[in-house]
């Protein structure tokens, strides 16, 4: 037990004296939460529009204020020509257009219909589709308020809720999604190259001719990683809660027992690694391309699996991250408890035991 | 009393084994002998140290050390010996007295524990203990790999090309410590490189292409020459190294430091002193010792 402390000792050692190392494995959750959070959203607000009022009366003018009212758009400017709508949207920063034709108030109320275009940018499709949708929802909005006064005898309204999500919010999605990216780089790829620069700088030599049980070695290696990831684990979740305002619906004791499993099944991925790679660039390189990618493809967080062809869904079945991002959606955003994902549960204790066992059988107790 | 038997020994690399880093070796060490494994780079110094090590395993033949099996036994051999890697092998982020602490631990022991007999090499760094280990000299790393490989009081030692990469003067210092350890009773076997080293050794073995050339105390080797050896100098040497290797009463020629070595046939100094004269070239001819270096290259050429 006293040797095993004093590896624990050493690892953390490392850690603390390469201080670029260990700035960049606690700034990481901060950034990338920042990152997908502020900068990089697909929600839509304060877009920039543009209106060709050709009637410039009372209806237009009280939906022109609506419009602006509401936080996605912003009227830029006013255009008078039909020439200008190409021209604006060639200089990029209008996405949308809005065209009243002419007696718009008069026809509203004399023949009972009136008439609205949208012209939208649609070189980017889903900003495009999403800008129609709110400004026919505000349009949709307006009208209801005018028949509100009078009666028509036949109408269907649909009432829509946004569950678990109502303001259709990003980060209710990435936050699992990059909670489980951090885990796997910094729980794989550094305890892989760590392993591996033992090898490569020759101490893992001096280390095997001792009486220290090897795999005692590696084991003590992954401690201090797996310490490093509660943080994160941690740093993660506050920042969701109090800086993103996702919040933790379901049990937060069941939300930090599912990741630290997930810790558990990534570091038995970078035991793994570590007894095939022969070099710190190798380590490296498996890391990245044999696990973050798949992670991000093909876990659910940045495109559905539901829409993915056969091939690529069956594939997605052996990313632990997608059992997990599933999990942490199920339990942080429904709210629902242990009965909800034992199965994701039990095929991530699986893949710890998989893992692991495949780990210990090709540990090596020699160089070659 | 045997600390290293070494039997047949075969070890080859590559996926067809087309690689042979040593081809049927066997020799044994005793208990307490300062035995120097001497040969060039790519000779299997460190193959041979790693299969003794219980690193590699051999393709052929087997080994003991202190009486242990290296492939059976190999847990208990990795308690009992000290291992010293040929490059610099310690934390260079952690500080020499951290190094220290931490290979006394890992071999179930304390530095207090064994400090007398780490204390000769150990007191020469002491003062720079809180150093961090990347930062100290080669000499001084030498010195600190040699603590932490005493640390834990191994019967047996392996040093793999512990002097190569240090300064003389630390070199002779390190074979000093070694002398010193010998007589505490540790086995030690050290490769180098350095043929001027073998004279500091018990005995030695000649390694070249994964065959031992010759085994023998220092003097024995330098005894079975038997050879006349000139050490001849010119100002042109490249064209006397051509003239020599012309000259018929000349068995081999090779440059040595600032002469050239010549090994005679038989007894020509004369005939070769008039060989040169005809040349006509001014040149200075003397007879020398032959060395542990001349001996390597009769045999290697054998």
């Amino acid at each position: 037990m006293k040797q095993f402390f004093a590896f624990v000792r050493k690892e953390f050692y490392h850690i603390f004296r390469d201080r670029r190392t260990m700035f960049i494995l606690l700034a990481m959750p901060v950034v990338q939460i920042i990152i997908f959070g502020f900068a990089l959203t697909n929600e839509v607000k304060n877009s920039k529009i543009a209106i060709w009022d050709q009637s410039k009366d009372v209806a237009t003018a009280s939906l022109i204020t609506q419009l602006e009212a509401s936080r996605y758009f912003e009227v830029e400017q006013s255009i008078n020509t039909a020439k200008e709508i190409e021209s604006i949207f060639q200089k990029g920063e209008v996405k949308l257009a809005v065209i009243l034709p002419p007696h718009f108030d008069e026809d509203l109320r004399h023949f009972n219909k009136a008439q609205v275009q949208l012209i939208a940018d649609a070189s980017d499709p889903n900003v495009a589709n999403t800008l129609t949708n709110y400004a026919s929802a505000i349009i949709i909005d307006y009208q209801n308020r005018i028949t509100d006064e009078r009666k028509l005898p036949y109408t269907i309204t649909t009432e829509m809720r946004m569950l678990y999500n109502p303001e259709l919010k990003g980060a209710y999605n990435f936050v699992p999604g990059v909670m489980a990216m951090v885990l796997l780089l910094v729980c794989t790829m550094m305890t892989a190259i760590t392993i591996v620069r033992e090898k490569e700088t020759g101490t893992m030599e001096v280390m095997l001719v001792s009486p220290a049980n090897p795999l005692k070695i590696v084991i003590a290696k992954a401690v201090p990683y797996f310490l490093l990831s509660a943080v994160n684990i941690i740093t993660i979740l506050l920042l969701s809660v109090f800086v993103l305002d996702v919040p933790v619906n379901g049990s937060l004791v069941l939300l930090v027992g599912e990741s630290l499993l997930f810790t558990l099944v990534s570091l038995a991925l970078g035991l793994l690694i570590s007894t095939k790679a022969g070099s710190q660039q190798t380590a490296l390189f498996i890391s990245l391309v044999g696990l973050l990618l798949p992670t991000v493809m093909l876990s659910g967080f940045m495109f559905p699996i539901e829409n993915m062809p056969l091939p690529l869904r069956t594939v997605s079945n052996i990313v632990p991250a997608r059992w997990y991002y599933s999990i942490v959606k199920s339990v942080m955003i429904k709210g629902i408890g242990l009965h909800a994902v034992w199965k994701e549960t039990l095929i991530l204790s699986g893949m710890l035991i998989f893992f692991l066992g495949l780990a210990i059988k090709n540990f090596k107790t020699r160089l070659a | 009393m045997t600390a290293v038997k070494i039997n047949n020994v075969v070890k080859t690399y590559g996926k067809k084994k087309e690689v042979t880093a040593l081809s049927d070796i066997s020799f044994s060490v005793s208990k307490g002998e300062l035995f120097g494994i001497i040969g060039p780079d790519g000779a299997g110094k460190t193959s041979l140290f790693r299969i003794l090590t219980t690193l590699l395993l051999a393709d052929k033949g087997g080994a003991t050390v202190d009486g242990f099996d290296i492939v059976k036994d190999y847990k208990a051999i990795r308690q009992r010996v000290g291992y010293m890697p040929g490059r610099f092998s310690l934390y260079q982020d952690l500080s020499v007295k951290e190094n220290l602490d931490f290979f006394a631990t890992i071999f179930n022991t304390s530095v207090e524990e064994n400090y007398e007999l780490i204390k000769d090499i150990y007191s020469q760094i002491e003062p720079f203990k809180d150093r961090k280990a990347g930062k100290l000299s080669g000499g001084m790393k030498q010195k600190l790999a040699l603590s932490c490989a005493l640390i834990h009081s191994p019967s047996v030692l392996f040093l793999d090309e512990p002097t190569t990469g240090v300064d003389a003067v630390s070199r002779k210092e390190f074979w000093e410590m070694l002398k010193r350890l010998k007589e505490q009773g540790i086995t030690i076997l050290v490769s180098t490189p350095y043929m001027d080293e073998a004279s500091m050794c018990d005995r030695v073995a000649l390694i070249q292409s994964g065959r031992i050339l010759s085994i023998n105390t220092p003097k024995g080797i330098v005894e079975t020459f038997g050879k006349k050896l000139l050490a001849v100098k010119s100002n042109d040497m490249l064209r006397l190294l051509h003239d020599l290797k012309q000259c018929e009463e000349v068995q081999d020629a090779y440059p040595f430091g600032e002469y050239h070595h010549a090994v005679m046939k038989s007894d020509g100094r004369q005939e070769l002193n008039n060989y040169l004269l005809k040349k006509g070239y001014g040149f200075e001819l003397r007879e020398t010792e032959a060395n542990i270096e001349d001996c390597f290259m009769q045999l290697m050429k054998e």
